[in-house]
């Protein structure tokens, strides 16, 4: 215990402190950043100095791109946690290119891309926002005439490494929801085997993005993956796992409609359609907008945002299952089962009677004989 | 006259009632995990935990009885083989399929006369025993999902991404309706069995004795 404590007594060093302060960061709230995307990466606190060291010794080139998405992660990102986490980090990167916050536009903005490409090539961190249609040769997302994919493909290949935010960059998000019009793709399935980790969510969690790039600071690397290529330290865990609504779940306390008794209770969402069973994010831990609150927490079931196929796999929101295909919309899996059953019993129940009425009249004995 | 044979031994008996009692022990809790109906007033109740317990609990007792009859079918003997599962390989077991489908549409009053299945029910079961691997394998590759880098998430995991864990689950449901409308049949098919050959179906997969009347046997 003792030693573990003593571990936790870690200081930042002062003049680094003095530095951010200097820049308009008090030294409470950069301290308050170190911690938290320590914690948020699941390294020990012991950490925490090194954490603050990379923020302070490099500048890495960020190129942040948009394809078919609604900037809603540009959003998250630069409403992130109180000014400071997304202040720190703009501080920190030297971001040469951003749809949506550079100054530039037009020719001169993609001119500035196409610069920093080649002045940073294999240096520089890529973060892809949205999705890249493919459909009518790349026609239907094109930047300064050039398509998405083309773009997509040469920032990828010629960068240290490519983070996805959000669902649409990660695994196609909405856009791929069938039936898939400009037949859009993830950006792993449009350059496979780049180094890329994936960040889906709808929209990505500005904590893991900080975490993610903060690890890639402090490491030179990208943080450990899954089979899916999100970090294990955001999406190691599924939601219903973590959730604040469990143990009502493991007792059997089910709201069953937004406003009843069990509801206004706190009570689990499984009934409601909630899809935390089969989600894996860490939102009941991270929570968004400061950690004030994540979906479950305010009322309603996770649609599962940040898992391949949403949304055609996570619908119907408020029920539990799909619904089966080939049947209505509005049957569920259990009726057209009891369907099924019953059939089954009807059928050879009928069977059964018109062999014992065989039995009785006798008709058989004629046809045993042949045997 | 009719004589006694023993036709099934002991691990085939074993492994039926213990498919045959997980089943319905992992639909009943399976049910209620899709559609939990019972709602309890405490939060100190543990209904759903429990259910979800047994369920996992006969899982593992389903896979391993299921595996051991898999393995049984290559060490049991002639009624126990993996070869009278597929009777449509030999002209004497197309006879069977024949006769037996001629008795089950009411064409004949009598099925064919036969010590072990009969030639359809065995067809069926192929069917079957690829559904209870269709549950396991679902069953398990969702069950992995609590602890990803564990066991079952290292060996099944690789599921998740094809066919999306929402579809698996839906399959690992649908599947329990199946497995429902067969039992119906199952049960059914046995009485009538044992109603038209008076040769003790029922009984036999509790003793594992038939009574035959070899004249029967062509
Ligand atoms: C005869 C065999 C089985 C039947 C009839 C059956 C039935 C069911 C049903 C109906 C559900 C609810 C599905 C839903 O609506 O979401 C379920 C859930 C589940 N079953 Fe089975 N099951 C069987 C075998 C197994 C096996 C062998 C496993 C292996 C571990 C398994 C693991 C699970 C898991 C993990 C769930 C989801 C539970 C949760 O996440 O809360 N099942 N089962
Ligand atoms: S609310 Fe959703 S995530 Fe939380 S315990 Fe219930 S089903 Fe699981």
């Amino acid at each position: 215990m003792n030693v573990d404590q003593k571990s936790t007594q870690v200081s930042i060093p002062e003049e680094i402190l003095q530095k951010w302060e200097a820049k308009g960061v008090s030294r409470r709230d950069f301290i308050k950043f170190c911690t938290a995307t320590t914690a948020a990466l699941a390294l020990p606190l012991s950490f925490v100095p090194k954490v603050a060291q990379a923020l302070e010794d490099k500048r890495p080139p960020v190129i942040w791109v948009e394809y078919q998405s609604c900037s809603g992660d540009s959003e998250a990102f630069l409403r992130a946690n109180q000014p400071t986490a997304g202040d720190i980090i703009l501080e920190t990167i030297s971001l040469e290119y951003s749809d949506v916050v550079m100054a530039a536009s037009g020719h001169l903005a993609e001119e500035a891309k196409h610069n920093a490409m080649k002045k940073y090539a294999g240096k520089y961190v890529l973060i892809v926002e949205g999705s890249i249609p493919r459909g009518a040769g790349g026609g239907y997302c094109t930047i300064g005439g050039k398509s998405a994919v083309d773009d997509c493909k040469e920032l990828v290949k010629n960068a240290a490494a490519t983070i996805c935010v959000g669902t649409c960059a990660a695994f196609g998000g909405l856009p791929a929801a069938a039936p898939n019009p400009t037949d859009a793709v993830s950006v792993m399935d449009l350059v496979p085997g780049a180094p890329i980790v994936n960040l889906p969510g709808c929209p990505v969690n500005a904590t893991n993005l900080t975490a993610t790039i903060v690890h890639f600071l402090t490491f030179g690397k990208l943080p450990a993956v899954d089979r899916l290529g999100r970090p294990k330290f955001a999406y190691g865990k599924r939601i219903h796992d973590n959730c604040e609504r469990r143990s009502h779940f493991d007792a059997g306390q089910y709201a069953e409609a937004f406003g009843d008794a069990g509801h206004s209770q706190g009570w689990c969402l499984y009934k409601l359609g909630c899809k935390g069973p089969e989600t894996f994010h860490n939102c009941p831990t991270c929570r968004y907008n400061e950690g004030v609150s994540w979906p479950v927490m305010a009322g309603h079931g996770c649609i599962g945002c940040s898992e391949p196929g949403f949304w055609d796999t996570m619908s119907p929101f408020y029920r539990r299952l799909p619904n089966v295909p080939g049947f209505g919309v509005e049957d569920t899996a259990d009726q057209i089962g009891l369907g099924l059953a019953a059939a089954t019993a009807v059928a050879f129940g009928a069977h059964g009677v018109v062999n014992i009425g065989r039995s009785y009249f006798g008709k058989n004995d004629s046809d045993a004989d042949q045997e | 006259m009719h004589e006694l044979r023993y036709v099934w031994e002991w691990p085939v008996r074993l492994t039926h009632w213990f498919n045959a009692i997980s089943i319905v022990v992992l639909s009943v809790t399976g049910y209620y995990i899709g559609d939990p109906f019972v709602s309890v007033p405490a939060t100190s109740q543990y209904v759903m935990g429990w259910m979800r317990f047994i369920h996992f609990l006969f899982a593992y007792i389903f896979m391993l009885s299921v595996l051991s009859r898999l393995i049984w079918a290559f060490l049991g003997n002639e009624f126990a083989s993996w070869r009278v599962f597929f009777p449509w390989a030999t002209s004497k077991g197309r006879q069977y399929i024949v006769g037996t489908f001629l008795f089950y549409t009411f064409v004949k009053a009598k099925p064919p006369g036969v010590v072990g299945h009969n030639a359809l029910a065995a067809m069926a079961y192929v069917g079957v025993i690829g559904l209870y691997v269709v549950q396991i394998v679902t069953g398990f590759a969702l069950y992995g999902q609590y602890a990803p880098g564990g066991g079952w998430d290292s060996s099944l995991g690789w599921l998740l991404p094809i066919f999306g864990n929402q579809g698996l689950r839906l399959t690992h449901h649908v599947v329990m309706w199946l497995l429902i409308g067969f039992s119906i049949h199952h049960v059914y098919s046995a009485w009538l069995m044992e109603v038209k050959e008076k040769n003790g179906t029922l009984a036999s997969i509790f003793g594992g004795y038939k009574f035959i009347d070899p004249k029967e046997l062509q």
